[in-house]
């Protein structure tokens, strides 16, 4: 166990000898920041929590808070900001930098703190009594602590003062205090540089080469410094402090510099500054010319003019408060958008005239964007965030004049959105409710698993101009023609919209729409939802577009009922023509862990290293493989951008727990029967525990191609082979519904769809980790090393033996054997259950069997006949219809 | 004072697992005790003092130290005082706030004869008497207000005088070890840590010290939100014996934390977890069982997690038996190696 500096908030940082750089928030400082200062002093510590809020979220590993003003009492104001902040998690996680002067202002703030904060600072200033009485307690309260290069003599500028005062705090506190070396943390002194004053011009030097004697003279101490300091001089030429800043920690963090108190806002990469800026910067900050100061001075001139991102900042608040609304909802800032939204109110006779003015032509420009390309689904999302707050803020206005008035604006329309019953899968939909959000529609989310009755009742209460449903799962799809039915029977009139992963335009055309009068249009996403929905809406546009959606439908009908399909063959053809591999010479392998496993509170980190990126990018609905997505000319940017929030959030998710994965495997003994795969209780092999109907491919094959069928890869009983199969269920989702909760009360929607993806991905790496466990380990049929050298790529592509079918996917499309699957596998234990359409509870999940067969393949069962429909029902001991009903997207 | 024992009992616990008491408060409900017998000389006290199992020390110390003995006699090594409650801040509820000091001296006194009578029968097997300190009824970082985040109703200050009386009076009473347990809120803890330590700097003498804290559901953080992590960091300055984590969840739930526990600490691991889950049918509140207990804290000692195992809420004389014959064939956990130096070479002062 290496030898760190380890603090905490709510969650642990630790920090090694050789840990990168780790930056201090410093925005929390009533001597740094002005906006802070203003709002301590103002008493309003719900805006100060906020810019803690905001340090944390832009990535502060620790926050340094200062309240060190003449006009306040710091040590009322430390005790009652870190007391509120430590009610917020999201800033609790990170540890405290409790930062005075005044040693009484720290012992205050130290009596607040649960974790292992860091004191900001003690020195021998007062001297060596003061000095070591501080240390002890400081010690006592379980801190850290930072010593300033400040003596009685005062403070050290040079690097033999800096050096010999280090030095001798480093043997007052390890030999007489007892303090642990790696819990101590120098901050030799950052001076501003290019003041004009030649004493001042090595003070970056001193700085740095004193940082590197730290390291190597006084063993596990660690350095710190306000990096802001070093370039006063250039107060008002942000492009030009920034270089400084840039160039200043890229030396002092090779020297060895631990940590810094930065605005991480003000910080560049090296490599990128300007050329030639660099080149003054670094005469300054390494003293290598006399005029160095006097150059960098004249060129500063020439690069305050061109400015830089905080002056085009600044720029976009100088424009008229529409220009700014409009700004902020394409950008997807939402740090003035209250202040805005106001000003905005104030201006107009109205409130709702804010939402039908400004703020919809800002969301126009939005949706033109996202129509023309420029804009991409999670940058909508973003989008949305900002209208929803401003909306928000407008509501109680709005609701007032209503109370006065009893009249208000009306939205373009109103649509009931749900995902039906059965099925848990809304990713797609929330989107979908977003962007019509986004543009004045009026959404009213039913949420998961709505019956008919729930979402026609909706629809009439509220009432609704259209009526969407969704789904992901196949079962969705006979759902929603009844739900198309009982429209039909009573009567409505709205138009239907159905979207979802499994749904399509055939679909939508030959099984549902069929069964009602009304319009049912297939949306295939997010994007066209806007477009489908004006169209319905418009007087003048909408008896066009229905009639040529219902010829288009016609079509459709016309050319599937014409249409044979692939030629299907005889059940029993296909059976003959079955899969055949010599059992004879063929052992299949034994499990070396027979039996149940379970797997509970998985660690995220290992599996994290096995997602797959590639179906996240989908969900946010940009197309393109990955990697190459991110650096697609059309959507890369946006693809970078989802990519980079959802790694941080994944960062996040480990690192606060927010889910919990578990599962459950079994390897049993089995045998297949016919096309039937029997699961047996033991080794003897006598009593069935479950038997899995499967299905056989039925269209005309190539030949020399078989009809595949997945018993066809189980050792069939009559061989007196013993031959096993596996199964398995795994969540990561658990706990999610208390983190998503979070996210729908701050307005998130992005947050949310991205924890949901997030939780998807790290179910199916979940599968991909197990599965790669099963095969090196448990059943251990891989475990020659050759399977443990495939690399992420390699697992995604499937270069292993076997493989692990999921009921409801094309090689075994039928739902229902889930229920016994997870009977047998008690995925209850685990916290897993099943809805009455065999959805899975959490929704980020997978379940599935193992097969160990080298032969053993994935293929699509494709449309079976009617014969092969009347067995399976025999077999399954079901009547025809709920056969019929179970099987339908396979029936054609 | 005791001497501090801290050489010995790490050479035993570098041993073997030693074995921690069972539940006090779940025995003592067994005895179905009347408020008369909780009451004892307290007869015209103003509050009904039926429950508050600390006071029994004053009032029925025959009741405690058979309780204690039974422990002793299933094989423990380390009992804890009777004292889960006894700050000013945890008595008050019983307007007992005066009686404080004279109960942490005599709880600390009944298990020190109990353990010194074993002791002396089996010399080759030296029982401890742990001075326990809850976490009080009352937290320092959380808001009791759901309007006002920044309220509190106790602050540091408060606890520290609390837990310095307390303390005090267990080492005045013989105790060998502080217990710093169930720990739900770090900064209570914390300024137990405050007051244990600024104690030992008044007498000039330390006391191995145990830091425990409680997970309190499978979001796997303490109730006051951090990780266990975090925790460890936020306590490892009193440099303590042991740490690790007691009472809620019950073993098979606290799997996780306290392997997290194990890879992060550079000390000895401590684990006495409840008899299960709560089941409110069950007689003591718990189901599990003696020999599933011990199963499970069976399977921490062989996956190298722990160095003292014991149980909590629930847990009976005929749990520690079982417990201490699951464990008594099993390896200790072995501390990290880098920092058996660092614990040697930090001088105590």
């Amino acid at each position: 166990m290496s030898r760190a500096l380890r603090l905490a908030g709510l969650e642990p940082l630790t920090i090694s000898d050789d840990s990168l750089f780790v930056n201090v928030g410093e925005r929390t400082n009533v001597t740094g920041s002005r906006a802070f200062a203003r709002l301590v002093l103002g008493g309003d510590f719900a805006g100060a929590v906020e810019v803690a809020r905001q340090q944390v979220a832009s990535g502060a590993q620790i926050i340094d808070v200062n309240m060190d003003e003449a006009m306040l009492d710091s040590k009322a104001a430390m005790a009652r900001f870190l007391k509120l902040i430590a009610s917020e998690p999201e800033i609790a996680r990170v540890p405290v930098m409790i930062d005075s002067s005044k040693w009484e202002v720290i012992e205050a703030g130290l009596k607040c703190v649960q974790g292992k904060p860091i004191v900001n600072s003690i020195s021998l200033k007062e001297g060596e009594d003061a000095f070591l009485h501080q240390a002890r307690l400081v010690r006592r309260y379980g801190a850290a602590v930072i010593v300033m290069a400040f003596d009685e003599q005062g403070q050290a500028d040079s690097f033999e003062r800096k050096t010999a005062i280090c030095r001798r705090c480093y043997d007052f506190l390890v030999d007489r205090v007892g303090f642990p070396p790696e819990d101590i943390i120098f901050d030799p002194n950052v001076f501003a540089i290019a003041t004009g004053i030649d004493e001042h011009n090595n003070y970056a030097v001193d700085f740095i080469k004193t940082t590197r004697w730290i390291r190597e003279h006084l063993p596990h101490a660690k350095v710190s410094g306000g990096i802001s300091n070093v370039s006063f001089s250039f107060r008002g030429n942000d492009p030009v402090r920034e270089a400084i800043h840039t160039v200043f920690l890229y030396h002092a963090i090779r020297a060895g510099l631990t940590m810094g108190i930065v605005n991480a806002g003000q910080l560049g990469v090296y490599d990128e500054l300007d050329p030639e800026l660099r080149e003054r910067v670094e005469d300054v900050v390494r003293n290598r010319r006399p005029d160095a100061t006097e150059r960098l001075v004249s060129f500063a001139e020439t690069v305050k003019a061109k400015g830089k991102s905080v002056v085009e900042d600044l720029a976009w608040r100088a424009q008229p408060v529409e220009a700014r609304l409009t700004h902020a909802l394409v950008k997807g800032i939402t740090t003035h958008i209250i202040e805005d939204t106001e000003e905005t109110r104030q201006k107009l006779a109205r409130p709702i005239q804010v939402i039908e003015g400004p703020l919809m032509d800002g969301m126009n420009v939005v949706g033109d964007l996202f129509g023309a390309g420029k804009m991409f689904l999670p940058q909508v999302v973003k989008s949305a965030r900002v209208m929803k707050l401003a909306v928000a803020h407008l509501i109680p206005f709005i609701e007032e004049e209503k109370a006065r008035s009893g009249d208000a604006g009306k939205p373009k329309g109103t649509i009931v959105v749900a995902t039906v019953k059965g099925d848990v899968h809304d990713i797609g939909k929330n989107i979908v409710g977003v962007v019509l959000q986004c543009n004045n529609f009026a959404v009213v989310d039913l949420g998961v698993m709505a019956p008919a009755a729930k979402i026609l009742e909706a629809a009439r209460e509220h009432d609704a101009d259209m009526v969407g449903l969704s789904g992901l799962i196949t079962p969705s799809l006979e759902e929603m023609a009844h739900v198309a039915r009982e429209m039909q029977r009573l009567g409505m009139k709205q138009p239907l919209l159905i979207g979802g992963a499994t749904t399509s335009r055939v679909h939508t055309a030959v099984k549902i729409a069929p069964h009602y009068d009304g319009v049912t249009v297939y949306v295939p996403d997010a994007s066209r939802a806007v477009g489908v929905a004006s169209n319905l809406l418009s007087d003048e546009l909408k008896d066009a577009y229905v009639a040529e959606v219902a010829a288009d439908y016609e079509k459709i009908r016309i050319q599937h009922a014409g249409k044979k399909g692939p030629k299907l063959v005889s059940l029993a053809a296909a059976r003959a023509n079955a899969f055949i591999t010599d059992w004879n010479a063929y052992s299949p392998p034994e499990p070396r862990a027979p039996g149940r496993r379970e797997f509970r509170n998985a660690d995220f980190a290992e599996i994290a290293r096995y997602v797959d990126w590639g179906p996240f990018f989908q969900a946010w609905e940009l197309s393109g493989p990955f990697p190459a997505i991110l650096d697609d000319p059309l959507v890369g940017d946006a693809a970078r951008n989802v990519y980079a929030d959802g790694q941080a959030m994944l960062r996040r998710i480990i690192d606060g727990r927010w889910l919990t994965a578990s599962g459950v495997l079994a390897l049993w003994p089995a045998n297949s029967v016919g096309d039937d795969i029997e699961v047996y209780t033991d080794e003897t092999r006598a009593e069935v525990a479950l038997t899995w109907h499967n299905l056989r491919q039925q269209n005309e094959r190539p030949s020399g191609r078989a009809n595949y069928c997945l018993a066809d890869f189980v050792a069939p009983k009559e061989t007196g082979r013993a031959d096993y199969l596996g199964g398995f269920a795994v969540t990561a989702g658990l706990g999610i519904d208390a983190r998503l909760a979070q996210f729908v009360a701050e307005k998130d929607d992005y947050g949310a769809i991205m924890l949901k993806a997030l939780a998807d991905r790290l179910a199916e790496a979940f599968a991909e980790w197990l599965h790669a466990k099963l095969r090196r380990e448990l059943w251990g049929y891989a475990a020659d090393g050759s399977d443990a050298a495939l690399d992420l790529p390699a697992l995604v592509r499937e270069e292993y033996r076997g493989i692990r079918p999921a009921p409801g996917y094309p090689a075994c499309p039928d739902h229902a054997v889930k229920a016994p699957l997870f009977t047998l596998l008690r995925a209850e234990e685990v916290g897993m259950t099943l809805t009455e359409s065999f959805a899975m509870l959490p929704t980020a999940a997978v379940s599935g069997f193992y097969f160990s067969h080298p032969d053993s393949r994935y293929f699509a069962v494709g449309r079976i006949g009617d014969d092969q429909l009347a067995d399976f029902a025999r077999r399954a001991g079901v009547p025809i219809e709920a056969a019929r009903r179970r099987l339908a997207p396979n029936l054609g | 004072m005791q001497p501090d024992h801290t050489a010995l009992l790490t050479r035993l616990l570098r041993e073997r697992i030693l074995v921690m008491d069972g539940a006090m408060g779940t025995m003592i409900q067994q005895c179905h005790l009347s408020e008369a017998d909780f009451r004892g000389r307290f007869h015209d006290h103003t509050h009904d003092l039926k429950g508050d199992n600390d006071l029994l020390v004053l009032t029925r110390p025959e009741v405690v130290a058979r309780i204690h003995d039974e422990y002793l006699a299933a094989g423990a090594d380390i009992v804890e005082t009777n004292t889960f409650s006894a700050t000013c801040i945890a008595q008050a509820d019983y307007g007992m706030q005066t009686q404080v000091h004279e109960m942490n001296v005599a709880a600390a006194r009944i298990a020190r004869e109990c353990c010194d009578v074993w002791t002396a029968q089996t010399p080759e097997k030296p029982r401890f008497v742990a001075g326990a300190v809850g976490p009080t009824n009352r937290t320092a970082s959380i808001s009791p207000d759901v309007n006002d985040p920044g309220a509190r109703n106790v602050d540091y200050d408060e606890l520290v005088a609390a837990y310095g009386d307390a303390v005090a009076g267990l080492a005045e009473g013989g105790a060998d070890l502080i217990v710093v347990e169930t720990i739900f809120d770090t900064l209570n803890a914390k300024a137990a840590l405050f007051a244990i330590l600024s104690f030992f700097e008044s007498v000039g003498q330390r006391l191995p010290v145990v830091v425990s804290g409680t997970i309190t559901d499978a979001s796997g953080r303490t109730l006051s939100g951090q990780t266990p992590e975090a925790f460890w960091n936020s306590v490892r300055h009193v440099r303590p014996l042991a740490v690790g984590l007691n009472c809620a969840l019950g073993a098979a739930l606290m799997r996780p934390y306290i392997e997290e526990i194990a890879r992060v600490a550079d000390t000895f691991v401590s684990c006495y977890p409840n008899a299960g889950l709560p089941n409110p049918m069950a007689e003591t509140g718990y189901d599990e069982t003696p020999a599933e207990t011990a199963r499970q804290l069976s399977d921490f000692a062989r996956s190298g997690f722990v160095n003292i195992v014991g149980g909590c809420c629930g847990t009976t004389p005929a749990h520690i038996a079982a417990i201490a014959e699951a464990v008594r064939a099993l390896p200790p956990r072995a501390l990290p190696l880098a920092e058996a130096a660092e614990l040697a070479d930090r001088p105590a002062r």
